[in-house]
């Protein structure tokens, strides 16, 4: 059992050195990259599958029993995520043979991608919170180096505002983790519940959520802490921006929902409350911002910002439907967001420019991007029958159940104006005449391009209809995570209670 | 920097320096040291060789390029944890082999935690000189 959970960040780690070492040899290299990608996605589906029929897996790593030891706990929302990452990294592999340049190769983008892959896998495994902000440094490190890779000068002005503010972060982290140290003694999760439990309500547990939400809410680019994130996200090649938008802020996200449901207790009347303003403020700048943008990319950056207050707004409300609603979100987004990116770079490609008033002509290049284009983003505004629909129907439900009928307006005016801005790009860079000279057509980019290219937009987008349009399965799920979530009994005896082998 | 006696005093502190590092590395389970420190104190030695006799000096004493240095090292490293999976235990779990130990000797400790600590070791001399060697020739 300690090896099938301990694959998810092992695999991806021996690839990426291995990939790092043969980089010179860039065929090589891809070709370690890929296998990783596949196999990863193999074991997360496993991994999903066990988990799925019996409950929550637990491995000590080193054999030292919990909570001395690193334990490793995949429960029913650390599977899907994984399997989602899983997913999305072989989309991106595949996606990045086209994107990435040989030069950005060389200097070994396969292996940073891969070290990333395993920090992300390994914040979805871990059961313990220092472990967590080790599995951070990974990430941190490994998107650092992805977004300066290259070297340009734009990307180094937004690879700096970027790790400036995320070291603010990990900083805050660090000094929440030594504060929960010294007050309880102890840093594994499940037994954190228990000593967290015993202090009952007092001012030093209160203080730690807040400095929690801090730091986990600059990952998670949470009002008014996102600014790093426009700043920084446009700047790599568009392979990096993808799994970027796809997996790193919902690192933070999903930090966010294991600490408030798993350690502080759920009376936590103060720190809900921040939450929900945060969410619903993230919501609206998100959309604002992106309202005003005229760039491709900049707007699909901004957002992400306004899809992570849907998220948030899911755990803040805080009941099963809330936090069912969460987690279909959560996929949904993770796979519409990756392949609105993935398919703006091949726009991109195809007609010159993120700038949208310099582009145009898509369509008539390639109905079929169109298409692709068309499901993802409608489907990220939220129109029936595509996965967003189900997603915000659930929180609509959640917060008018709550009787809280100004969340649900704000949801339904940031999907408005979630549809305004796809609009947008749709007329720009789709419908309309290209201004110099029309796009290229898909076929003109030669073959194994444009398979690199479509395959892995056309596989996301049949993500996305499959949950819109047969949703029962994932809503059953979500709801089961949700109860797992809200009765952490069953997650804290699977670790406390394992013996060693 | 072209300093006669700091040359003549790098000869020797860089073997005594490698030689202490060595000693950090074993003496770290069970008391202060360690591969970690044990690497930072070994990259010290090259980048005081370095400072004394140049770049390129240092480069061909390392012999191979310092990032693969680190990709091995940290090879190795997962490559001792993985070794648990031949026992049939979980990950990174420490499988100790007690070479001439007897009833009453304990005899010598070897054990993949040294192998484990030997990887970081190499990782961390390979990463730090990395960083060096391209700041100072830049």
């Amino acid at each position: 059992m300690g090896w099938l959970l301990a694959l998810p960040f092992l695999l991806p780690i021996a690839s990426g050195l291995l990939a790092f070492a043969a980089r010179r040899n860039t065929g090589l290299a891809r070709g370690i990259s890929l296998l990783g990608c596949g196999l990863l996605l193999l074991v997360t589906a496993w991994i999903f599958a066990s988990v799925s029929r019996q409950g929550p897996l637990v491995a000590q790593m080193g054999n030292w029993p919990a909570p001395f030891g690193i334990t490793l706990v995949v429960d029913r929302l650390s599977a899907i995520m994984l399997l989602v990452t899983g997913l999305v990294g072989l989309a991106v592999g595949v996606f990045a043979l086209a994107d990435i340049d040989r030069r950005r190769e060389r200097l070994g983008f396969q292996g940073f991608f891969q070290l990333l892959l395993a920090g992300v896998c390994g914040s979805f495994v871990t059961g313990d919170l220092f472990n967590l902000y080790v599995w951070f440094e990974v990430m941190l490190i490994a998107s650092f180096a992805l977004l300066v890779l290259g070297g340009e000068r734009q990307q180094v002005d937004g690879g700096i505002k970027y790790v400036a503010l995320n070291l603010v972060s990990t900083l805050l982290m660090l000094t929440a983790i030594g504060l929960v140290y010294g007050l309880t003694g102890t840093l594994n999760l499940a037994d954190l519940h228990l000593a967290i439990a015993a202090q009952g309500e007092s001012v030093a547990v209160n203080a730690l959520a807040v400095l929690l939400i801090g730091a986990f809410g600059i990952k998670a680019a949470l009002f008014p802490l996102f600014f790093w994130l426009p700043a920084s996200y446009h700047v790599p090649p568009v392979a990096v921006t993808a799994v970027f938008a796809g997996l790193l802020t919902k690192v933070g996200v999903y930090a966010l929902i294991r600490t408030f449901t798993l350690v502080f207790p759920a009376d936590l009347e103060f720190a809900h409350n921040l939450l929900l303003v945060a969410a619903l403020l993230t919501m609206l700048t998100g959309v604002l911002g992106a309202a005003a943008q005229y760039e491709f990319r900049r707007i699909l950056a901004f957002h992400i910002i306004s899809q992570i207050g849907f998220l948030v707004l899911g755990l803040a409300l805080f009941t099963p439907l809330a936090l069912a609603g969460a987690v279909f979100y959560m996929i949904h987004n993770i796979v519409a967001k990756t392949n609105l990116l993935l398919i703006s770079g091949t726009v991109r490609r195809m007609a010159g420019s993120f700038e949208l008033a310099q582009i145009g002509g898509v369509y008539r290049a390639s109905p079929l991007m169109a298409t692709l284009f068309f499901i993802a983003a409608f489907s990220l505004a939220g129109f029936p029958p595509l996965s967003g629909f189900w997603a915000k129907l659930l929180l609509v439900t959640a917060s008018l159940e709550e009787a809280s009928y100004w969340v649900a307006a704000v949801l339904l005016v940031t999907g408005a104006l979630t549809l305004f801005s796809m609009s947008k790009i749709w007329a720009e860079a789709f419908w309309k005449e290209h201004p110099g000279g029309g796009a290229l057509a898909l076929a003109a980019l030669g073959r194994p391009e444009q398979w690199q290219r479509v395959v892995p937009s056309l596989l996301l987008v049949l993500v996305t209809v499959a949950m819109g349009i047969y949703p029962e399965p994932l809503i059953t799920f979500a709801r089961d995570t949700a109860d797992e979530l809200l009765n952490p009994a069953g997650y804290i005896d699977a670790v406390l209670s394992q013996s060693p082998d | 920097m072209n300093s006669i006696i700091l040359q003549g005093a790098t000869r020797l502190l860089v073997a005594l320096i490698l030689l202490f590092s060595v000693y950090m590395l074993l003496r770290g389970h069970n008391q202060p040291g360690g591969g970690f420190i044990a690497g930072l104190i070994a990259a010290a030695a090259f980048i005081l060789y370095a400072l004394a006799w140049g770049m390129a000096a240092a480069r061909a004493s390392l012999r191979v390029a310092p990032a693969r240095l680190a990709a091995a090292g940290a090879l190795l490293a997962a490559a001792a944890g993985s070794l648990a999976a031949l026992a049939g235990l979980p990950p990174f779990t420490g499988l100790w082999l007690f070479i001439g130990g007897s009833e009453t000797a304990k005899g010598i400790p070897i054990s993949n935690v040294l192998l484990f600590d030997t990887g970081i070791y190499l990782a961390v001399v390979g990463s730090v000189l990395t960083l060096f060697f391209v700041l100072e020739e830049d």
